[in-house]
């Protein structure tokens, strides 16, 4: 039964067709280890690949490597290749290339990968060519989800060493060992993609190409989704307020599966360098006078749901047990007059998050709320070079901002509460200045512990600090729809949703 | 004799013009806070002010300001509009990339809107001077109105939900159908049929100005004392409009063609934005938002060397059409 199961999904998996989708903004470009906006993501994850990928719950699977060892002491990793893996020009895959990935590579370009490599990796080698040893300096539990695709994607040694990584021109013709090759890319109008024939899982990919359209306006892309031009739209790529009448379109099928990896949680970034933020009553009154059911429900018309606090409900030891601050305005008011600050002695410059409509309302929602209890607000325009600037000069009483939390709250989580983390000039650390020295104890010992129910005693314990000092203000979870055509299988299996390779991706004949 | 010494004039002069704009607008756009280094970290998410510091560097952001401006300068006088670090890309090529699809565009929108709005604007004239259709004349007027007041975004959704949603008639974006493979005259048609839309978007203000100004200037002339001789002579109607009225009555159109010329690229922005065209608009656009500095001041150039041009040939135009006009006095 269960074998015929199996048989009967192979054969429904037809090879062939074209998938078109839509990528905005356009990514300045498609080498993954050297840009790591959304949009390359999404894009070039077709073109590498990673050592291992995650599951809905986070757990690794097998990708480039198939499998995996931790030594007892949780210092050494060993990862097992995948054998026969080839590069898109035909030169084979081998440890080798992973080596210099991580230890050369990602080690000098990542911004992401980069901290964690210098920080714990002692040593990178590869005993034979298809095995690497990793050596940890220190334990540093979430080692093992460092290896998705867009934080250490495996770039090739024989391209790359000896050269500048940022000129190589090879950077404009990316080679990889994923089950797609790039083609064509016409700036301003289109990415294509092409089927690997020499793919290592053999008979696959499905698709025999991928086309990205660069559609920059959002109502023009809805519109190319109903038309049937694209046949995937991907979370932001259309305004929320269209995702409804998008949904019930026939033969449309919508999920927000996918996002377990990223988990984006929204917050409020209070100074906390100065008046009036610098009172943790001040703040507490805040999140009571924010009614972030409201916020949810109208502003992003329900797709999200309220934050409890700094770390996602989908992430690894997420805890519900915190303080909650339900919307009321007289406890609001009260907590004001218990702190002493006069908050309406000067009026609060609130920075607007510029990242389209729903932010826009979210700033002018937070201004009359915080009217509400006895605030002056500013509210100050901005773009998104201005935004950043401002935010890591810590110009700002108070703004938005979302993060993701990287399967793991010491890689998405931990940067933005560590007081070893408030750094001028970047806008996505500690920019609100909390300090504590208990909070960066628990996420330092938290990172080295090694058993799952240690870990989560000490991030339960985080989680109340953190809602109770209220070092950032937790608003929502973003829940990003991905909408497609009912005959496209497939798409989302994993918990980095389409940032996955698309081997298994196919289109479904009529 | 005079023409020529007269273009020599206009170009030493506009290279000066050319040479302000790239300097103001260098220190326009350092005026803005923010730069390429911290909207690419932000992208990325990082949190390694180490990288910051390395993008800096890398932009050259770290040398003091006028030490960029003299660097830019220099490369432009050598023809290098330097290297986009966004794009990965030098500046020259990607302008030239997206450049002839712009030109395209503007070509076109510019040659529908010239061409329908004087006819329209001659018919309009016409209908009212010799006093029948005079209906004509209201419908046109009406039509001219209703276009030079609905704005270039809102009339493109339209027109995208009319021709490409409900009746699927043309294309809604893009400049070709990708992955068709189509060549030669299958090509053309199916990048025609793409133009379709942005054209009549881009094109319908100026059609309505055209029309206006053709018909008021036509209106104007016609009261005048040479055209009342050439009608008591017994010319007939419709040659006096031809070789008086219209010849005569074509002096502020050239100007404000002149003028729409300028303006178009701005229009471009939105247009190209809607229709997901890939022209130079929206790359100016982009670089704005993302503070690609060279790829910015690129554009400039390159946009304000087109106005430059366009006012020239607009002069030049002017002596065509009335030869009286004399350059060289003015000059």
């Amino acid at each position: 039964m269960g074998l015929m199961g199996v048989t009967c999904a192979a054969q429904a998996q037809t090879a062939g067709g074209v998938l078109t989708a839509i990528v905005q903004p356009e990514p300045p470009m498609l080498m993954l280890g050297l840009n790591q906006q959304g949009p390359t993501q999404y894009v070039a994850s077709k073109i590498y690949q990673g050592l291992l990928t995650y599951d809905a719950q986070l757990k690794p699977l097998p990708s480039l490597a198939k499998a995996w060892n931790i030594s007892p002491d949780n210092l050494t990793y060993t990862f097992e290749l995948q054998p026969g893996v080839k590069w898109h020009d035909g030169k084979p895959f081998t440890a080798a290339d992973v080596v210099f990935s991580v230890d050369k590579f990602l080690r000098e370009m990542h911004p992401r990968a980069r901290p964690v490599i210098n920080k714990y990796l002692e040593s990178a080698k590869a005993p034979s060519p298809t095995t690497v040893e990793f050596k940890l300096k220190e334990p540093f539990s979430p080692f093992l989800s460092a290896f998705v695709v867009d934080n250490m994607p495996m770039v090739p040694k024989h391209i790359y060493e000896g050269t500048d990584f940022r000129t190589n021109p090879a950077n404009q013709t990316p080679i990889g060992t994923g089950p797609f090759k790039f083609k064509e890319w016409k700036k301003g109008s289109h990415i294509v993609l092409t089927k690997n024939p020499d793919y290592w899982k053999k008979g696959q990919p499905y698709l025999d190409e991928i086309v990205f359209r660069v559609i920059p306006d959002a109502a023009s892309r809805a519109v190319a989704f109903e038309k049937g031009d694209v046949q995937v739209l991907r979370g932001g790529d259309v305004d929320n307020v269209d995702i409804k009448r998008l949904k019930a379109l026939p033969g449309v099928e919508s999920t927000t599966k996918g996002w377990e990896m990223y988990g984006p949680l929204a917050f409020m970034i209070f100074n906390e360098r100065k008046p009036p933020f610098d009172n943790v009553k001040v703040r507490q009154a805040v999140m009571h006078a924010m009614n972030r059911k409201f916020i949810v429900d109208n502003i992003l018309f329900g797709m999200g749901k309220v934050a409890t606090g700094p770390i996602a409900s989908s992430t690894m030891f997420y805890d519900k047990n915190v303080p909650n601050f339900e919307f009321n305005l007289k406890k609001a008011r009260a907590l004001i007059a218990e702190s002493g600050v006069n908050v309406g002695a000067t009026p609060v410059k609130l920075v607007a998050f510029p990242y389209g409509s729903s932010w826009d309302r979210l700033g002018e929602y937070t201004k009359q709320s915080l009217e509400q209890i006895g605030f002056k607000v500013d509210l100050v325009a901005t773009d998104a070079g201005g935004w950043a600037k401002r935010t890591g000069d810590f110009d700002f009483d108070l703004t938005f901002n979302f993060t993701y939390q990287f399967g793991d709250p010491a890689l998405g989580v931990a940067r933005h509460f560590m007081s070893t983390n408030i750094i001028k000039g970047s806008p996505f650390v500690n920019n609100q200045g909390y300090v504590n020295k208990k909070v960066d104890e628990l996420f330092t010992t938290a990172a080295a512990a090694r058993q799952p129910d240690l870990r989560q005693k000490l991030y339960s314990e985080l989680q109340q600090i953190l809602v109770q000092d209220v070092a950032l203000g937790y608003l929502f979870e973003l829940e990003y729809a991905t909408l497609s055509r009912g005959n496209v299988k497939n798409l989302v299996t994993t918990g980095i949703g389409l940032n996955e390779s698309f081997d298994s991706v196919y289109i479904q004949k009529k | 004799m005079k023409i020529l010494s007269f273009i020599a004039a206009r170009v030493a002069k506009a290279l000066l013009v050319i040479l302000g704009v790239v300097v103001l607008n260098f220190l326009l756009i350092h005026l803005a806070p923010g730069d390429p280094a911290s909207i690419m970290a932000g992208e990325a998410a990082s949190s390694d002010p180490a990288f910051v510091e390395q993008l800096r560097q890398q932009f050259g952001l770290d040398k003091p300001l006028w030490q960029q401006l003299a660097l830019y300068l220099k490369g432009v006088l050598q023809l290098d509009l330097g290297y986009s670090y966004r794009n990965q890309l030098p500046v020259l090529d990607l302008i030239a990339e997206r450049l002839p699809a712009t030109l395209l565009l503007m070509g076109l929108a510019f040659v529908f809107s010239l061409g329908v709005g004087v006819l329209l604007g001659v018919l309009a004239a016409q209908s009212r001077f010799t006093g029948r259709r005079r209906w004509l004349d209201s419908a046109i007027m009406s039509l001219a109105l209703l276009f030079y007041a609905t704005p270039l975004f809102w009339l493109s959704i339209l027109l995208v939900i009319l021709f490409s949603v409900t009746l699927g008639w043309l294309p809604a974006f893009g400049m070709s159908s990708v992955g068709a493979g189509l060549t030669g005259w299958a090509h053309v048609q199916d990048v025609a049929a793409h133009l379709v839309l942005p054209v009549v978007s881009l094109g319908c203000f100026f059609m309505a100005v055209y029309a206006r100004l053709t018909r008021a200037s036509m209106l104007e002339v016609m009261g005048m004392d040479f055209i009342k001789t050439a009608r008591a002579k017994g010319v007939p109607a419709g040659q006096i409009i031809r070789r008086h009225v219209l010849r005569n009555a074509l002096l502020p159109v050239v100007t404000f063609a002149g003028i729409q010329l300028g303006q178009m690229a701005g229009g471009a922005v939105l247009t190209e934005t809607v229709f997901g065209w890939p022209g130079i608009g929206r790359l100016m656009f982009d670089a704005l938002m993302q503070r690609d500095y060279q790829l910015l001041l690129g554009v400039f150039l390159v946009t304000s060397i087109m106005v430059v041009t366009f006012n020239l040939l607009t002069d030049v135009v002017y002596r065509l059409i009335d030869p009286r006009i004399d350059h060289g006095a003015a000059a």
